[in-house]
């Protein structure tokens, strides 16, 4: 098999910082599915910056797949964190495999799912906030 | 500590082996074809160690040709046989579990017009005799079908499926790169025309295997130049790695040791952690294979993981291939694919030792927790099985 990761993916790997779940979270997102191979969830809370913008103020994530999708997702995690929802939202899977020192081009798919999870997260926060 | 548990993929070259192929570099370095001195030594290990591998399936020398290892075999007998026999018929039957050594010079010959079925098995890998009996018409000439099973190490009847071949005069090929001295093979008494191994399987050099050819079986060489190998199989003969070859052959197996450690290791797996399946067949597998699926987690994640702690195995996941396609033998065997990503195979060794399984089953269940605890899959949560989500790039 021999999937050549950079040394930045396998670190995130080896150590994910954003895994859990957040009780009471204002938006949850999940995508993926088992025969796929990958399945994640986003648990967000939202808050509100000095500008009065909203902002990711927390992220959780758990994440069911390979090596780039446990890498990308966790990545994602922590480049959302902290950043207005429009900021959020500009966020594109390339985004994170180029954080990540990129993905093997057999990988980058796994990158979509750390980009649909965190939208489907927003949206789910947007469409329980109306 | 290390464990190497992917002796599926290859094994260590035994210090026995390396030491009786050292003088075959160093010194007796003839080329087997020539006449001087030099060559005569060459000459004289061929032949005994052609002898001492023909002796372990009960062939007689001349049967034995010498390859470059099991995939030239698997092409030679099946592409030899195809092209010998064309006057005869144009169909081949081979199954779904095969090794891409069978599969792809299959997909070859069907690309230029041969016919090729491809058997089922059942969930656990097992040929069904009366869909073979059924299958052979007078246009087929070779039926292949794998002894051992590389991946979840189900072990065929090759003794049955060889006599409905024989009845219905149709040559049988196996391949036997997985069971070759893990299963008692004879090849007369079995009516076996055609077989594959490999030397670095048991403990022997990369780069040589045979095939052993039946005395009368109509076969086209594939590979052209001197007259080596009884005129099947050109090419200056690897006398190093025939000798190497030789002597793990006559290895002690230590069969015995390896699968009550094999069976230690299933046992354990199955108590200790839940939602578990072992892949393949209980009783009649190879006796050095564990193949199971670890629901809730992806294979090459845990493989990752394990490696990170000095275990290696390997993995039937999609997410670990180039085609990102689940392996075709958990597919044949009726494995859900979210079943076949979790799926990881432990190939034990006559180096393996107890110390190393317990070890491999207590880094294992820390492993397999981690990842079902990250994981937002569980026990009594379905997602919806559709395909290609967010496989667009």
């Amino acid at each position: 098999m021999a999937i050549d990761y950079t040394k930045k993916v396998m670190r995130v790997f080896r150590n994910p910082k954003h895994f859990g779940e957040i009780k009471n979270a204002d938006g949850v997102g999940v995508v993926g599915n088992p025969a796929c191979g990958d399945i994640m969830k986003v648990f967000i809370k939202v808050g509100k910056n000095k500008k009065g913008e909203e902002i990711i103020k927390d992220i959780k994530i758990k994440t069911f797949g390979c090596v780039a999708a446990i890498a990308t997702s966790d990545t994602m995690a922590d480049m959302i964190k902290g950043k207005t929802l429009k900021e959020a939202m500009k966020l594109t899977n390339k985004d994170v495999a180029k954080k990540l020192g990129g993905l093997p081009p057999i990988k980058m798919h796994c990158s979509n799912l750390s980009e649909e999870g965190f939208r489907a997260a927003i949206k789910d926060y947007e469409k329980k906030k109306k | 500590m290390k464990v190497y548990l992917d002796n599926g993929a290859t094994t260590k070259v035994s210090d026995e082996v390396v030491r009786a192929i050292l003088p075959y570099y160093k010194k007796h370095y003839g080329n087997a074809s020539s006449l001087h001195d030099f060559g005569a030594k060459a000459k004289e290990a061929l032949e005994k160690s052609r002898k001492i591998i023909a002796q372990e399936i009960n062939a007689d020398p001349e049967e034995i040709v010498f390859t470059s290892g099991g995939s030239e075999s698997d092409n030679l007998a099946i592409k030899g046989i195809a092209y010998g026999n064309k006057k005869k018929g144009n169909h081949i039957i081979t199954t779904k579990i095969e090794h891409p050594a069978i599969l792809g010079p299959c997909k070859e010959l069907f690309l230029e017009g041969f016919k090729v079925t491809y058997l089922d098995v059942d969930k656990n890998g097992f040929i069904k005799l009366n869909q073979l009996k059924k299958e052979i018409s007078d246009k087929t000439i070779l039926v292949s079908v794998i002894h051992g099973n590389n991946e979840i190490g189900t072990v065929q009847d090759i003794e049955k499926i060889a006599k409905i071949c024989k009845k219905k005069g149709v040559y049988f090929h196996t391949d036997a790169v997985q069971s070759f001295t893990k299963e008692k093979i004879d090849v007369k008494k079995m009516n076996i025309d055609l077989l594959s191994a490999s030397s670095h399987k048991i403990h022997g050099p990369k780069g040589i295997g045979f095939l052993y050819i039946r005395k009368g079986v109509n076969i086209k060489k594939m590979l052209y130049g001197g007259r080596h190998e009884n005129d099947k199989r050109a090419g200056t003969e690897n006398i190093p790695g025939i000798v190497g070859f030789a002597k793990a052959v006559q290895l002690d197996k230590k069969l015995k040791q390896i699968k009550k450690l094999r069976d230690y290791l299933i046992k354990r797996i199955e108590k200790e952690i839940s939602d578990v399946k072992l892949n393949g067949d209980r009783n009649k597998r190879l006796v050095n294979n564990v193949n199971i699926s670890f629901k809730y987690v992806e294979g090459e994640a845990l493989l990752m993981h394990l490696n990170d702690r000095g275990i290696a195995v390997s993995t039937g996941s999609a997410c670990s291939s180039q085609s990102l396609e689940p392996s075709h033998v958990l597919v044949a065997i009726g494995l859900k694919h979210e079943d076949a990503h979790g799926s990881i195979r432990f190939t034990l060794s006559r180096y393996t030792t107890k110390q190393e399984i317990d070890y491999t089953v207590r880094e294992l269940k820390k492993v397999v927790k981690l990842l079902r605890d990250m994981s937002p899959w569980k026990k009594g949560i379905n997602y919806e099985a559709k395909e290609g989500d967010h496989h667009g790039y």
